[in-house]
């Protein structure tokens, strides 16, 4: 009973006391919130603070002199790391001179590139994105790419020298979920970078579930910033990913077509 | 003196430099999070006040918003 106790205990400070490793930093949270999408300031500070999220994805845009408030003050007040995206970029060339940008204001080579082929699906373009990072990577960037769930384009990505790769669930604030998560498993398995899924996820048990199919982490915004309660998905989506990667480490029962007891045939009273 | 500044023409003094054109944006060019490209080129933040523009450069001034 006791040794049964402990091992649970030790089984929980696996998933939540031990850091996950993405670019050369040890973070505690492998959960990244989008900014996007909040309906106000505080709103988006009260969810940033109950998803424990440690990083925040920032888009550029041209400089709004009515704009109230400040993301980027808000995001350091809470101690947050600061990612920069390169949101609404459809070639290459806007992308690396977006993340050039990005450098230069956020005083970081870290970027969540993105390069989407159309304003419908906002699906990426594999061929500018390949080309995108391959000339960041060289630019000293630590580039980590929103990708389709496509096991091919997550090695190329890998090996050009991605310092993760974010397969989609699903389009982007679709709230779909995962629609591939054989496709995200084969990435999974296969991939020497982190795994993030990035995009799609809906609620709590798409994050659940995204962990459960073997990512390192879950990047996601509208889910949590579109809910009616903000800060209460925000801590929901927290605990699926906890719940997900716990559940992993503890090795599922295989699927079977038909049942198996758990209760044994043996010793069962002749009632007459 | 006619530039494009975040894609609308704007008057600035001859000589202007890059730091005055983010002045006029209203941003506040001493914080972290605004950038500046002048034809399509980033001009590093430390370089603002010697670049000076001339008469219709593309200037964008940008900063960080909600997003992603």
């Amino acid at each position: 009973m006791e040794r049964a106790t402990s091992e649970r205990m030790g089984a929980r400070a696996g998933s939540r006391g031990e850091g996950f490793e993405l670019g050369g930093r040890t973070w505690r949270s492998r959960l990244i919130v989008g900014s996007g999408g909040f309906r106000s300031l505080e709103q988006m500070e009260a969810a940033l603070t109950a998803s424990e999220t440690e990083i925040v994805t920032v888009a550029l845009r041209r400089v709004d002199p009515a704009a109230r408030g400040s993301v980027l003050e808000l995001v350091d007040r809470l101690g947050l790391f600061a990612l920069p995206n390169t949101a609404g970029c459809y070639t290459a060339r806007d992308a690396i001179r977006t993340a050039q940008l990005a450098r230069e204001a956020f005083e970081t080579d870290w970027l969540k590139l993105e390069v989407i082929g159309d304003d419908r699906t906002l699906l990426p373009d594999a061929v500018e994105l390949v080309a995108a990072a391959e000339t960041l990577v060289a630019d000293g960037f630590t580039v980590l790419p929103y990708t389709n769930d496509d096991p091919i384009l997550a090695r190329r990505l890998e090996d050009i020298g991605c310092t993760a790769v974010m397969p989609l669930g699903s389009p982007i604030g679709s709230g779909m979920g995962i629609r591939n998560p054989y496709n995200i498993e084969i990435i999974t398995s296969r991939a020497g970078v982190p795994v993030i899924l990035d995009a799609g996820i809906g609620t709590a048990s798409d994050a659940a579930l995204a962990m459960e199919l073997g990512c390192d982490g879950v990047l996601l915004a509208s889910s949590v910033s579109r809910a009616q309660d903000p800060v209460s998905m925000a801590r929901a989506m927290r605990a699926g990913v906890e719940a997900g990667l716990e559940a992993r480490r503890a090795g599922r029962i295989p699927r079977r077509r038909h049942a198996e007891a758990s209760t044994p045939d043996a010793g069962v009273p002749d009632l007459g | 003196m006619t530039i494009r500044l975040n894609g609308e023409p704007v008057e600035l003094e001859p000589g202007a430099s890059v730091i005055d054109a983010v002045a006029h944006t209203g941003a506040d060019g001493s914080a972290r999070g605004v950038a500046v490209a002048v034809e399509g080129e980033v001009v590093p933040r430390g370089e603002w006040e010697r670049t000076e523009l001339r008469e219709g450069q593309s200037v964008e001034v940008v900063g960080a918003i909600q997003g992603g």
